[in-house]
């Protein structure tokens, strides 16, 4: 907060973000010429939408995209209501064995369901989800990560509402719902978020669970359609990729303060 | 509450919604099939899935892309693990042995009315699938190793552009011409590239047959990694980059190296045959494709993908899914299949077709793969074979990049793949 | 964190019946998630654990075998070959990403010009999926025509299979891996700056410390236990870090770039061999917990402190 900053290091700052940027300037400038320029820079090198046509035809990306925005809502619904009412339960009762329960809620920030992938495989194909998109939500949608913040933010709220509300007659469902949950939007907001950005980008779980185009979230597709093996259009697999992180990106560059307060509030715990 | 719940419940109605499955046809067919080479391929297979379902109303085939060969064996497995198999694929005609152990497949000897039908097919491609007198799998994405060389090259390097190297001297001295260099010294044009990264085994088995060394026995429970001649096989394969500086070093990959042959990075290269429609339309040289050199012989193992039926299908579906084999296979669909890919058409009926002659004639190089098939030997096919595959790449990505002489890489691998194998004697 | 952690009961008229009402409630409002998380948390575990000390037969029995599923990890080259690379990988990346993390967080929370775009351009490759970077960076790094050679070209040096030769793979992966990963941690010390009094830095000013100087001894301490909290959670994540291998390496050339979480995965479906990944994947837990205790015991003194 002064004015000391040396012109240099304003420099550096700079260079810094450019060279942060490059690699995803690359990635636009590369997907919206034609393929002859994808391994040649030129500025006068022709603009063209074509990759983008071509790789929407080569793959079914529509189906992706809805495959993927089902999926993130799936989990982030599960998320919120699953995580609401277990963190209303370590704040608002006191009963016997909280203590445990909640050290067995915390074990799951440790041992993430991303590597426990054989036994969670198993467990989805007795249930007969194989290749389907609950398959893909169902590990991740009890949160330890919801539960523990909301918790905090509940802990928070002060205790003179909560009896306000219950003078008036509110029964712990309606306290939750008319005092917690308007009160802790923020922590909502924040998990949010963090939750949809990180299902949007997962990949090995859902790589494994699904087969097929029905359920393949974008991820997926993309590693799918950007396959090595079919040889490698430059061009085409950079458009993919663009159309793939695009609806984040839009989301983060709209959002931006948003985003980076989310991470701040749930990064810190 | 309400809210949420009402919200919750949209969400389940609209992703029941997504999985609703199309209208039943009598029968209902899932197969994974995967992509090794370049071009259009999903759109070529959807295309002949589509004409098969208009002729045929009552099967429905889901074909799926499931990536290449290695990640469709893994979802086939996996699939079948998880209780939801595929009722058939198209998979490395060498996973017969670990598909069988798996007790995933049935032979298609009980499902045809006559097996004469077999012997329609080259018996080189029929090798792999046929074990203990009976018959796993049906050929049909299938290929030799082909040397590919481009003659503007050749022709600029002073060589005759009409004559590819036949033997193994020849083809490093050629390649040796064929290396340019820039002002200061810097290669812009290999002679030879020979793929190390996915299929390295295949390549590793061709100079082996070559140098007159078969990689395994037929009941697949051995490899012979340390033998001298597979030891030298591999020791030119490295002297290439190491010692004659024809090659680059480190590891070459598989899926861009058709993209090197065609910017000129380098003037020959070793790939599959079923690269080559990919190839033809992509180059702006004139090229040409050739049997692999000779050592102490010819030779190429066969590689590709073949049709399986799997044993938790139902009667009908197996009926149903031999139906659609014979369709995919049958003569006309061979070569049309073997001219939009490159691959080498199962039948030699489909090569008697009108459309395959004709395009033989106006381009001969589409046949060289099949000729070849005089020459050619089974794939390294083993018992627990990802695993093998997986010891004897890593033995040659050792071996290329310098980490470890070809000996110790293989001596390496032969340790591991006892070690795996010894189980199945 | 203001912690306010007594729980008033409803009512205090009848309190054992009282007591009984809140436990049924509370385990009430627990049970979806509880259900869940024993489904695809705890269940998985524990039978993790069974599995590796079992063998499957070829028939599908199952033989208690003891150790020997471990005695066989121990004599497995490329276990180790994964252990090792994890290490170097974490090693590697967070040392390098936490303190580029640090210095972004500086500047950005300076008056430095176009400190909003300066946090933008920092922060976006953190919300981009890993398989997307994966595809950039593969460009970058194919030899020849990749832009990386590219660049080498212009100052006439030879083309270098950067991901095709042991020697530099980890380096390439790792330095992607620092710019998808800074701008992340970059968030956690800018939170923590933002909550430094600003006077701190006045007074030592007035006082005439050099900017390094103040930085050393005053602000770097004070970030310290935010740098430990950001070097945990680093490490625990880059464990979990394996998607670009599928994309890029596929562990290779010769395991060298592969990680063992690829390896579980390559085990479990590639291979089909899932007692063997169970093996591979109690290792995994067990240095999974062994960071988490680490961090709980850090967390907890946090805690008390504020």
């Amino acid at each position: 907060m002064n004015a000391r900053t040396h012109p240099i290091e304003a420099i550096a700052a700079w260079l810094l973000a450019l060279l942060w940027l490059a690699p995803l300037a690359y990635a636009f400038w590369s997907s919206l010429h034609p393929a002859a320029y994808a391994t040649s820079f030129s500025l006068s090198a022709p603009w063209t939408l074509e990759n983008y046509v071509r790789a929407w035809n080569q793959a079914p990306f529509g189906r992706y995209y809805i495959n993927t925005v089902i999926l993130v809502v799936l989990i982030l619904i599960g998320q919120l209501v699953l995580s609401t009412l277990a963190a209303y339960a370590f704040t608002r009762f006191k009963f016997k064995g909280s203590g445990i329960a909640f050290a067995l809620v915390l074990l799951q920030l440790m041992i993430m369901p991303d590597v426990l992938i054989v036994e969670n495989y198993r467990i989805i194909g007795k249930l007969g989800l194989l290749d389907t998109i609950p398959a893909i939500a169902l590990p991740y949608l009890a949160s330890a990560f919801a539960i523990f913040l909301l918790r905090q933010t509940f802990k928070s709220i002060p205790q003179e509402l909560v009896e306000a509300a219950r003078v008036e007659g509110a029964g712990p469902l309606q306290i939750l719902w008319r005092v917690y949950v308007p009160l802790a939007r923020p922590t909502y907001v924040a998990f949010a978020l963090v939750s949809v950005s990180y299902h949007w980008n997962n990949f090995l779980w859902p790589l494994i669970v699904t087969n097929s185009v029905g359920s393949r979230p974008l991820t997926v597709g993309l590693a799918v359609f950007g396959a090595p093996e079919t040889g490698v259009d430059w061009s085409i697999i950079t458009a993919a990729t663009v159309m793939t992180m695009a609806p984040l990106l839009i989301a983060f560059l709209l959002f931006q303060r948003q985003f980076v307060q989310s991470f701040m509030r749930a990064g810190i715990r | 509450m309400r809210n949420f719940g009402r919200t919750l419940l949209a969400a389940a109605m609209l992703s029941a919604l997504a999985l609703t499955p199309r209208p039943a046809a009598a029968v209902d067919l899932t197969m994974y099939y995967p992509v090794a080479v370049g071009g259009p391929v999903t759109k070529v297979i959807d295309d002949m899935v589509a004409r098969f379902e208009k002729e045929n109303a009552d099967i429905k085939v889901t074909a799926v892309y499931a990536g290449n060969y290695t990640d469709t064996m893994t979802k086939a497995m996996t699939a079948m693990k998880g209780g939801q198999p595929p009722q058939l694929s198209v998979l490395l005609s060498t996973d017969v042995f670990t598909l069988m152990d798996e007790n995933a497949i049935v032979p298609m000897d009980g499902l045809v009315d006559d097996k004469a039908w077999f012997k329609e097919f080259y018996p080189a491609f029929m090798a792999n699938g046929q074990i203990d007198g009976k018959t796993w799998s049906i050929p049909f994405q299938r290929s030799t190793i082909v040397l590919y060389w481009n003659k503007d090259a050749f022709k600029e390097a002073g060589l005759d552009p009409e004559k590819p190297p036949a033997n193994w001297d020849e083809m490093a001295s050629m390649a040796a011409k064929l290396v340019k260099k820039d002002a200061s010294g810097n290669v812009t044009r290999w002679g030879i590239e020979i793929p190390t990264t996915g299929y390295a085994y295949w390549m590793l088995q061709a100079l082996a047959i070559e140098n007159g060394q078969k990689l395994m026995n037929e009941p697949g429970t051995e490899v012979y990694l340390t033998a001298p001649k597979t030891v030298a096989a591999l020791d030119y394969w490295v002297d290439l980059s190491r010692k004659e500086a024809v090659m680059p070093k480190g590891s070459i990959d598989w899926a861009t190296l058709r993209t090197d042959f065609l910017e000129g990075k380098t003037a020959m290269m070793w790939h599959t045959t079923g690269n080559l429609t990919a190839v033809k339309d992509g180059a702006k040289f004139n090229f040409g494709v050739a049997m692999l050199p000779a050592k102490e012989r010819r030779g190429s193992p066969t590689g590709g993908g073949s049709f399986y039926i799997f044993k938790s299908a139902t009667p009908e579906q197996q009926k149903a899914a031999v139906k659609f084999i014979k369709w995919m296979t049958a003569p006309e669909r061979a070569a049309e299949w073997s001219i939009k890919t490159g691959y080498v058409a199962v039948s030699p009926a489909a090569y008697k077709t009108p459309t395959m002659e004709a395009y033989a004639k106006s381009f001969p190089q589409a046949t060289v793969a099949r000729d070849q098939l005089e020459f050619a030997v089974p794939e390294l096919s083993v018992h627990e074979n990802g695993r093998i595959y997986k010891f004897v790449g890593d033995a040659v990505q050792a071996a290329v990049t310098g980490t470890q002489s070809p000996k110790d890489a293989l001596a390496g691998a032969q340790q591991q793949a006892d070690r795996v194998l010894r189980a199945y004697k | 964190m203001t912690g306010r952690s007594e729980t008033l009961p409803a009512t205090s008229r009848k309190p054992r019946s009282q007591a009984w009402w809140n436990a049924v409630n509370a385990w009430l409002l627990l049970l979806p998630a509880a259900v869940l998380l024993a489904a695809f948390t705890h269940y998985p575990i524990l039978a993790t654990i069974r599995q590796s000390l079992y063998f499957t037969k070829r028939n599908g029995t199952e033989v208690f075998v003891g150790l020997d599923n471990y005695r066989a990890m121990a004599a497995d080259p490329i276990f180790w070959k994964a252990l090792i690379n994890n290490f170097w990988f974490a090693l590697g990346t967070i040392p390098t990403s936490i303190a580029l993390a640090l210095l972004m967080a500086l500047w950005v929370n300076r008056n430095i010009r176009g400190r909003g775009f300066l946090r933008l351009a920092y922060f976006t490759p953190t919300v981009l999926p890993m398989i997307a970077v994966a595809n950039i960076w593969l460009f970058f790094y194919t030899p020849d025509y990749g832009l990386l050679d590219q660049l080498r070209g212009l100052f006439g040096l030879a083309g270098w299979n950067w991901l095709g030769e042991p020697s530099t793979v980890m380096g390439c992966l790792i330095v992607m891996v620092i710019w998808k990963e800074a701008g992340f941690f970059m968030i956690f010390y800018l939170a923590a700056l933002q909550q430094l009094s600003p006077d701190l830095d006045e007074a030592a000013a007035v006082e005439g410390a050099s900017r390094w100087y103040t930085f050393r001894r005053i602000t770097f301490p004070l970030l310290m236990p935010t740098t430990l909290f950001v070097a945990i959670n680093a490490v625990i994540n880059s464990f979990k870090l394996v998607d670009h291998l599928v994309i890029m390496t596929k562990g290779g050339p010769s395991n060298a770039s592969t990680l063992l979480l690829y390896y579980i995965y390559e085990v479990a479906f590639t291979f089909q061999d899932a007692v063997y990944a169970a093996t591979l994947t109690v290792v995994l837990l067990v240095l999974l917990s062994t960071l988490a205790l680490l961090k709980f015991g850090y967390l907890d003194r946090r805690i008390h402190y504020q």
